[in-house]
């Protein structure tokens, strides 16, 4: 905590500069809690069965977090529950002192969008939908939802994309790189199909685990040190399918932000996209223009973990490649990588550049208001 | 050797700015099984013969897709790359190159069988010795290996290394399990023993897919996808720590592309940062491991289109002795004579063209001044 410390508590409150969070993940108080959303018919089957996901353990990740809960030690709210799961708390110690204007919930637990089972996967996402209404965007004008699909059952996926759309309440559509398959073919479709009919941003938060395809070509990698790092890859991945199998074109309203990726990773890869498709172009006829020019015109991309040169100069640099208009702030709170506002971005930045990084952006993107 | 084409590019002007160079990826391809016949024992021979063992070329670089071969360099008949004259003619005498590194793609190293990858390995690399090395004096090889079998593939690198002329290992990018896993050590302790560095190039065995999405569509994501590989294949290296238990270990990534690596340092030196607890025996940053122990060739660069910014990228990566010259014969990067892109700095090119790679390969010092 370090509220009372926080030079810019000195300013006016005009003077301060709101933000926007794109990255807040929210925490049932107890797993069991899900029930009180879950359709009763799916009841026995969560307490019997429950989770059942594309990796080894019941309950565990196979690369080990470096904290419990995956959070700051400084996170654990009173109410003995998780990081994340205290409204109060998240209020006191993140919205309120940082003068958080709007905030996005991303919701990794319980992981409904890729359970195995698509019945419980399909009823687990509504739940959690629900869920984050009753207990967060309901009670809290600040935060906004996010629609959790079920990805591998895109029919379902659309379905309750318009159900929420209807509902209201929700600022996008999540989905993870690490499907069954990458993102650009045509079994998900539906699922850009039904964001663009409701007008609702996607928004691709890394993660997802797949089992058979390794964090890279390379293979399974050992640590968490690596797998980390490798979300990064899985993200370059997913943009790559969407740009080559011509989903840009055929969903030409979407809009895609990148969630804690970093950024600095986006410009090389969009040379490398336009360099293999001068060579690959009679392969992929649905891609009308040089893949850097959706890159800078379809994507958007969240600064957390903030990307740390060696040289800060450089940082300003990768920034202007990458085009300030494309830059999310996000926070991750309350996770142990979490950005603080005031401190993580070493880069020099205009007034009002700052405004449209920490706040403008993120309020076009995601419609908020 | 396939028959010549009918007539040959014409000689270039005469003195080209990469006279002198050092050439580290050439790629002679290897026109057929019947060629490694007499390469062979009597009984791979008879299992080849009689089961109609062949068409094992990498599927990444089949002949005739149009990244295989840059189409002023195609031959009018066989396959690229088959021929020693047009390698003379189009890589040696065009870029006035004074030694030149041959690196055979075929894909031995990818069967899924030890014995035969180990046997077919055998048989190109004494082909290579033959039917190159012998025919031109400013050819030197790489010695192929399957990673999947360390042990074999130490043997086969101590076999090969009595002949001078083999300067490196090379092993596909993407393998069983990733490089730096205990597995491998075997390859990384007979190439430091004997000096050689140890060559990675675009491509693989395909046990799984070649990004962490799963299988992509494209040819064109096969071969965008290899920067994740290499970026995987890296930070294997660092974490597993491989460096630090070869000191003397050079790795040379090819056909790896540049400008993701700025990035790669960078978000390596923030995780290292962070998550060291768990690799305590990395007691250097991976961004001084990494520039202390890995070279790129610079075919294909895959960077900013503009000179200015390619500067920047330089600059960013902070570290000239990094980049080797290569024209990555006969595959289609670039035209003309242009396989240096404007915005290397003059008094980069030195160390690029020649100085690096004699730091690198240190059997090239014993016949080159």
């Amino acid at each position: 905590m370090n509220v009372e410390v926080d030079p810019r508590r000195a300013l006016p409150a005009e003077a301060r500069l709101r933000l926007v969070d794109c990255d807040i993940h929210p925490m049932l108080r107890r797993a069991s809690d899900i029930k009180r959303f879950l359709a009763p018919e799916w009841h026995d089957y969560h307490d019997r069965y429950g989770n059942l996901l594309q990796q080894p353990f019941a309950d565990a990740n196979p690369y080990p977090k470096a904290a419990p809960a995956l959070s700051r030690r400084d996170a654990w709210p009173a109410n003995g529950g998780p990081p994340g799961s205290d409204l109060e708390l998240l209020r006191r110690q993140h919205l309120d002192a940082h003068d958080i204007e709007f905030g996005i919930l991303q919701v990794l637990w319980p992981t409904a969008a890729r359970q195995r089972n698509l019945g419980y996967a399909e009823a687990l996402c509504r739940a959690v939908n629900d869920w984050q209404v009753a207990d967060f965007t309901s009670q809290e004008p600040r935060l906004r939802g996010s629609i959790m699909v079920s990805q591998e059952d895109a029919p379902a996926a659309a379905a309750e994309i318009a159900r929420c759309a209807r509902r209201g309440g929700y600022a996008q559509v999540m989905v993870m790189p690490r499907n069954t398959e990458p993102m650009g073919r045509r079994r998900y479709w539906p699922i850009f199909a039904a964001a663009e009919e409701h007008d609702i941003t996607l928004g691709c938060h890394v993660g997802g685990l797949n089992g058979y395809a390794a964090a890279s070509g390379a293979g399974h990698p050992s640590f968490y040190a690596e797998e980390h790092h490798s979300n990064i890859f899985a993200m370059e991945a997913m943009i790559t399918s969407l740009v080559f199998e011509g989903v840009l074109e055929r969903f030409p309203r979407l809009r895609f932000v990148a969630v804690e990726a970093g950024l600095a990773w986006a410009p090389s890869l969009g040379w490398r996209l336009d360099a293999v498709w001068q060579r690959f172009r009679d392969e992929l006829p649905e891609v009308k223009r040089p893949p850097s020019e959706y890159l800078r015109e379809r994507f958007w991309y969240t600064t957390q973990p903030a990307d740390e040169p060696e040289d800060p100069r450089h940082l300003r640099e990768v920034f202007d490649w990458v085009g300030l208009d494309r830059i999310l702030f996000a926070s991750d709170y309350p996770h142990w990588d979490y950005d603080d506002p005031g401190r993580a971005l070493s880069v020099r930045l205009t007034p009002a550049e700052r405004r449209m990084v920490f706040r403008d952006n993120a309020m076009a993107v995601y419609g908020l208001s | 050797m396939v028959a010549e084409a009918e007539t040959l590019p014409a000689r270039p002007r005469a003195s080209p700015t990469t006279a002198g160079a050092i050439d580290v990826d050439l790629h002679p391809a290897v026109p057929g099984m019947a060629a490694l016949l007499p390469h062979l024992d009597g009984h791979w021979r008879e299992q080849v013969t009689s089961r109609g063992i062949d068409g094992l070329e990498s599927v990444m670089w089949k002949p005739w897709l149009p990244i295989s071969c840059r189409p002023d360099w195609r031959p009018a008949s066989g396959k690229p790359g088959a021929s020693l004259a047009m390698l003379r003619a189009q890589a040696l005498d065009a870029f006035a190159t004074e030694v030149a590194v041959c690196n055979p793609l075929w894909g031995a190293p990818a069967l899924p069988s030890e014995d035969m990858a180990i046997a077919l390995c055998r048989a190109v690399n004494d082909w290579i010795a033959r039917e190159w090395l012998d025919a031109e004096p400013r050819l030197r090889g790489a010695i192929l290996v399957p990673p999947q079998a360390p042990d074999l593939a130490a043997e086969e690198i101590e076999r090969c290394a009595a002949d001078r002329r083999f300067v490196s290992v090379l092993l596909p990018a993407m393998t069983e399990a990733p490089l730096g896993r205990r597995m491998h050590r075997p390859i990384w302790r007979a190439a430091e023993r004997l000096g050689l560095p140890v060559a990675v190039h675009a491509g693989g065995t395909y046990r799984h897919p070649p990004t962490a999405t799963g299988w992509p569509s494209f040819h064109a994501e096969d071969h965008a996808g290899q920067a994740q590989v290499f970026q995987g294949q890296l930070l294997s290296l660092v974490y597993e720590g491989v460096f630090g238990e070869f000191p003397g270990l050079r790795v040379v990534l090819l056909d790896a592309g540049i400008s993701w690596l700025p990035n790669l340092l960078w978000r390596a030196n923030k995780t290292w940062r962070g998550l060291r607890a768990e690799v305590p025996w990395v007691a250097r940053s991976p961004a001084d491991l990494i520039r202390e122990h890995v070279r790129f060739s610079i075919q294909p660069l895959q960077g900013p289109p503009d000179a200015e910014g390619l500067e920047r990228l330089l600059d960013q990566i902070g570290a000239e002795r990094m980049l080797l010259f290569a024209t990555d014969w006969p595959h289609w990067r670039f035209k003309g004579n242009e396989a240096i892109p404007p915005g290397v700095p003059p008094d980069w090119l030195p160390g690029l063209l020649r100085d690096n790679a004699l730091e690198t390969y240190p059997r090239l010092r014993e016949t080159m001044p």
